[in-house]
């Protein structure tokens, strides 16, 4: 597991606050702020000019919605070291759970989306209990039952979910002023993920992340030392459902429809290879392990169109059957992570930084 | 009340569950000698219907012949698996261990997608009459053959592990691994052992559900139906899985009877033995035969 940072030669951290900063140094304080910067000036558009295609925003906006759903379930799995195979599911409850309460209760949907976090964290507290008895393989079995179970609960609950037809979500509107259209609603999501990313990186800091970190690894020592075991993996799981919860919200109001289907178990397993991926225990490992899970079908894609343009490519093999090698890419590629590179894309960025700060003389 | 029919689906239930049980033993048997949740154990049904569908199919061999190929496949498919993805995963924590199993069940279910397609195929006749009427009940021969296969495998298993030397030598590895390989006992071998035989049994069942209900993808289902099964059983009890799995049959069909004819509920049939798995969990967590894992500090 990715919990340590390597050190700079010279760079001595004498303070506790030195020591819990979110930025050492502040290159990379600038450079985090330009990230942002950059994201924020991605989608403006100046007459015919824009910066990022039609399509390229929509993937941003995936990425925006999916990473902070990937970031809950890497509190949950990789900070506290408890399995779950049911984030799809949560994420599911908080997407009807915010068209459900502006639908029914006319709670306008600026209100509506932290309020269906809310309400998805209590759920997730609900179905964290058994986390308080078991651990390991039990809950991840146990997880994996609860999401058939809301699976289910969503194709039943037609006064929730609307039944087989899937429920309508109004378009995202702050004070009357009615959001539409992609390049708008972005910054919607790039406003919820940078609120939720630095309170991800805050939590981290505190003494409920600290005691997170505790529970993951070693849950005896921890309880020794006066951490409420139970408390906190029930707390962990209602932190990664709220998570969830505000991520499925942005993406019902984002495409203004939920269907039933969407949340299945592969959309969990895509959850658990983002985190595997960019990096267990790494709050900026989930955002990258999310751009690597929506790119990769996407490069898949053009690549696939550019080998069925030739006449040798132009097979049923890969025509028909893109979407299922997208899929056993996936699968590959969580595998292939375990095994070669566990600790995920944070570790090697934190390698490459590492290797160019000394370059090109090694000691 | 309607007696014929509640009749019919507890017989489906108990031959169904006869196979569970034995998919579960397959899973159980990974578990104990090895320390892996195989979460893939459904593809390994599914890839076995599959192949041995193919060899029928394509090939056009005889039933007996395509059937041995396959167990001849599933065998050096368990080897390689074990040999290649599980054998670096040693020693790693088990969230990785579940997470690359859950990875490979992902892999083969879109391969299999892929490979043969998405729908329903039927698999060639291999028996000449359909259904036998046992008890005034019509049941399917493939049924009976199903019972008479899952009788057999388990009979089968209890001679392995009591009389045989590499039962034993699998026993002495799940009991304790470095006790077993200072005695001179072969683990990476029994390892992979398990995994051959755990293919090799499971493929046997995927064929058999493949003959009466056809060869889909909905077979790598079962692998997920297991749990419930093993959960209840105990998860290191080999004895547990089959009791479990049976438990497990029976319930689901039962389930559904009782929705049919009072609840009206509908899916009762797939959702049911989770709601079972969860209330296990919470009062029984080591089910019927586990072992209890006491922790001392």
């Amino acid at each position: 597991m990715a919990g340590y940072n390597m050190m700079r030669c010279g760079e001595f951290r004498t303070t506790y606050e030195k020591d819990t900063t979110i930025f050492p140094t502040p290159m990379s304080k600038k450079f985090a702020i330009l990230g942002v910067l950059l994201c924020v000036i991605a989608p403006l558009q100046i007459g015919e000019f824009s910066f990022v295609s039609d399509t390229l925003l929509t993937l941003m906006i995936q990425i925006g919605y999916l990473s902070i759903g990937a970031l809950g379930l890497n509190i949950l799995v990789g900070f506290t070291g408890q399995i779950s195979l049911g984030h799809a599911a949560f994420f599911g409850f908080g997407a009807f759970a915010s068209a459900w309460m502006n639908n029914d209760f006319s709670i306008p949907v600026f209100f509506s989306i932290p309020l269906a976090g809310v309400l998805t964290m209590a759920v997730g507290m609900i179905f964290g209990m058994p986390a308080a008895r078991i651990k390991g393989l039990y809950l991840a079995i146990a997880t994996l039952a609860s999401q058939f179970i809301l699976e289910d609960f969503f194709a039943r609950a037609d006064w929730f979910t609307g039944g087989a037809a899937g429920a309508l979500a109004n378009p995202f509107e702050i004070f009357g002023f009615a959001i539409s259209g992609d390049r708008s609603y972005y910054y919607v999501v790039l406003v919820y993920m940078i609120a939720m990313y630095i309170l991800a990186a805050n939590l981290m800091r505190s003494r409920d992340g600290r005691a997170f970190i505790a529970v993951r690894d070693h849950y005896l020592s921890a309880e020794v030392m006066g951490i409420n075991l139970t408390w906190y993996r029930v707390l962990s799981f209602g932190i990664s459902s709220f998570y969830a919860g505000i991520a499925g919200a942005l993406f019902a109001h984002y495409l203004q429809y939920v269907s039933v289907e969407s949340f299945n178990l592969l959309l969990s397993i895509q959850f658990i290879g983002m985190i595997i991926i960019g990096g267990l225990g790494s709050v900026m490992g989930s955002l990258m392990g999310t751009v690597f899970m929506v790119l990769l079908p996407e490069i898949m894609q053009e690549a696939a169109s550019i080998i069925t343009s030739t006449s040798w490519g132009n097979i049923p093999a890969i025509t028909e059957g893109i979407n299922f090698m997208k899929e056993m890419v996936i699968g590959a590629a969580i595998v292939l992570f375990l095994i070669f590179e566990p600790d995920g894309l944070a570790h090697r960025w934190r390698m490459i930084k590492a290797y160019w700060k000394l370059y090109p003389f090694s000691y | 009340m309607n007696w014929d029919l509640l009749g019919q689906l507890l017989m489906n239930g108990l031959i169904i569950g006869a196979l569970y049980g034995v998919v579960a033993m397959c899973f159980v048997l990974i578990y104990k000698s090895t320390q892996i949740v195989n979460f893939a154990q459904g593809e390994f049904l599914l890839i076995g219907a599959w192949v041995c569908w193919w060899f029928l199919t394509t090939w056009e061999l005889p039933f007996v012949v395509g059937f041995l190929f396959t167990l001849a496949f599933m065998t050096v498919f368990g080897i390689v698996l074990q040999t290649v993805v599980l054998r670096p995963m040693i020693g790693e924590p088990i969230i990785s261990v579940i997470m690359v199993t859950i990875g490979l069940s992902l892999f083969f279910q879109a391969g299999m997608k892929w490979i043969f397609g998405v729908n329903v195929q039927p698999f060639p006749k291999v028996f000449e009459t359909e259904t036998v009427e046992i008890f005034g009940m019509m049941i399917q021969t493939a049924y009976i053959m199903s019972l008479g296969i899952s009788l057999f495998i388990m009979i089968g298993f209890a001679w392995f592990f009591k009389s045989s030397k590499h039962g034993l030598a699998m026993r002495a590895t799940a009991f304790d691994q470095q006790v077993a390989q200072s005695l001179g006992i072969s683990v990476k071998n029994v390892f992979a052992m398990a995994w051959a035989i755990s293919a090799v049994v499971s493929a046997v069942a995927g064929v058999v559900i493949g003959i009466v209900n056809g060869v889909s993808d909905t077979l790598a289902f079962i692998g997920i139906k297991v749990f419930p099964a093993v959960i209840l059983g105990g998860l290191d009890s080999i004895i547990g899985a089959i009791v479990g799995g049976v438990i497990i049959g029976l319930l689901e069909n039962f389930a559904e009877y009782a929705d049919g004819q009072w609840f009206q509920v509908g899916n009762m049939y797939t959702i049911a033995p989770f709601y079972v798995l969860v209330i296990i969990l919470m009062i029984k967590p080591y089910g019927l035969f586990g072992t209890k894992d006491i922790e001392r500090v």
